[in-house]
């Protein structure tokens, strides 16, 4: 690991003043920076410690009915306090699918919207890789890539966004709090993360030393808490990413879909709603005909960058019965195995 | 810059210097205080070994830089007996062979500690493996964990009922 400086501002404006510095970077938990320096895929010369600054902490029910979630709080407690979990139960279901309880104790909301791709040539500094270093082409076209992207890739990067939480997220129409030196600004998640065209390095809407201060969510995101699922296929049972996942929330009336919202994960490099898909649903009668629709539009743009084409037809699969499970309705506990394909209703597992 | 931390170590408060600001807290653990109980396996927060606990919640000491934990209070395996007497998850786990090579153990004793203090699982055996899945063991002793998770939770909560009794 190269050494660096390290700064431990005591409010926002300091720690954007000292990481507006060429080389900084916002440490919070460390859980996935520390990773990445351990292997020299990044190397800062300036560490800016945000993880004491005060008040960035704090889950906010606002007084539109809205949510305003601190930068800095941590994965565990957000998925675990009762009231966010009862009004977001896609988001607290999504948390609790991610990583592992070691992990969700420290990482924070912040660093979960800005963690880098898994992608296996990102990481491994032998590879070319022209997120990690521009220009230097990509091995994982023609490698390994049965995980990769099947929507939103370029010729210059086929890597995948990891995020759980974004999924539910932006299919909620989250928003993202952003100050600089320039001041604050609000950036809509959906917006936030970048597709890779030809610069796959620059990965999200910050510039250069803005850092995320909070995550808002609409009141009418917690219309959807009746109906509201996320979804998961990973390679082993739990404590791995996502293969395919999506969010599907619905506002029913009977067994009519007035409302839906929908999101992939697993896909492209950021969290991908697919509107057209949230657009045939509105007024559909619920069941295996809608969905199925819904699943075909939801992939219509889908390519293959590699070896991975059965992930266009898992993805439909997926979104089918993420809707049916949100159809079903919100479970009164997110299940034993969060967002498992072998998890039933009641929680109970398929598997011994 | 003269860095230093101060930490609580198994109720043991101190001020440690820093030669590096890459320390981590397991390494710091390790190599300065000679805990060696806290165990290093991938280094990276893929194995759970390193697990600790910090200000009540269990993390990976691998990815936590000893700089960044300033005031932290923190349990180790080595301070979780009392004494002679081993903690409950310990007994447990020797009862229901819940190791075999050992290497994963603390991390796993640590985790199980972490865990039934979160209050999330309960005596639901797929609500215990989920909550454990951080802790990976190469010798396969799941099926002992989990009992091992099972009877200590048990444990716990038949003391805690008599205390309120």
């Amino acid at each position: 690991m190269k050494t660096f400086d390290y700064v431990r501002p005591a409010t926002v404006r300091e720690a954007v003043a000292a990481a507006s510095a060429p080389g900084a970077a916002y440490l919070a938990a460390g859980t996935n920076l520390m990773d990445l320096m351990k292997g020299n895929i990044v190397g800062p010369s300036r560490l800016v410690d945000i993880s004491h600054v005060p008040d960035l902490d704090q889950i906010e029910d606002l007084p539109n009915g809205g949510v305003r979630i601190g930068a800095l709080v941590r994965n565990a407690d957000l998925a675990h306090d009762r009231n966010f979990a009862r009004r977001f139960p896609a988001i607290a279901e999504a948390l609790l699918s991610g990583a592992s309880a070691q992990l969700r104790n420290a990482a924070t909301v912040g660093g979960n919207l800005l963690q880098r791709t898994r992608c296996a040539y990102f990481y491994d500094v032998a590879s070319a890789c022209n997120k990690r270093e521009p220009g230097s082409g990509c091995d994982a076209r023609g490698g390994d890539n049965r995980l990769h992207a099947i929507v939103g890739w370029s010729e210059s990067c086929i890597a995948t966004h990891p995020s759980d939480f974004c999924i539910p997220l932006v299919a909620l129409d989250a928003v993202v709090e952003v100050e600089g030196a320039a001041g604050r600004r609000e950036v809509p998640l959906e917006m936030f993360h970048r597709l890779p065209g030809n610069a796959p390095d620059r990965e999200s809407a910050l510039g250069p030393g803005e850092m995320i201060v909070a995550v808002r969510l609409p009141a009418e995101a917690a219309h959807f808490a009746a109906h509201a699922r996320y979804l998961k296929v990973r390679e082993r049972t739990s404590y791995a990413f996502a293969v395919v996942s999506a969010a599907a929330a619905l506002r029913m009336d009977g067994d009519t879909i007035r409302e839906a919202r929908l999101a992939l994960g697993g896909v492209a490099l950021k969290p991908w709603r697919v509107r057209d898909a949230e657009r045939i649903l509105a007024g559909a009668r619920a069941g295996a005909p809608a969905f199925r629709r819904a699943a075909e539009t939801a992939l219509a743009e889908a390519k293959p960058s590699g070896d991975n084409g059965y992930k266009i037809e898992l993805a439909r699969r997926i979104v089918s019965r993420a809707l049916a499970l949100a159809a079903a309705g919100t479970p009164e506990r997110v299940p034993a195995l969060p967002a498992s394909p072998f998890a039933t209703a009641s929680g109970d597992a398929f598997h011994a | 810059m003269g860095l230093s931390t101060t930490l609580t170590v198994n109720g043991v408060s101190s001020t440690i210097a820093l030669d590096d600001p890459r320390i981590t807290l397991l390494d710091l653990l390790r190599e300065r205080l000679h805990l060696t109980g806290t165990k290093k396996g991938c280094d990276r927060g893929q194995c759970g070994a390193c697990t600790i606990i910090v200000d009540g919640r269990r993390v990976n000491s691998c990815l936590a830089l000893a700089i960044s934990h300033d005031g932290a209070d923190i349990l180790t395996i080595e301070g979780v007996a009392h004494g002679n007497r081993l903690h409950p998850v310990q007994e447990a786990f020797i009862a229901h062979d819940g190791l075999q090579c050992g290497f994963c153990t603390p991390g796993q004793i640590m985790s199980a500690i972490g865990l039934m203090q979160e209050g999330q699982a309960g005596d639901d055996p797929e609500r215990i493996r989920e909550g454990m899945s951080g802790n990976l063991c190469r010798c396969g002793a799941y099926q002992g964990i989990t009992e091992a998770v099972l009877e200590a939770q048990k444990i716990l909560d038949a003391a805690s009922r008599k205390e309120v009794a």
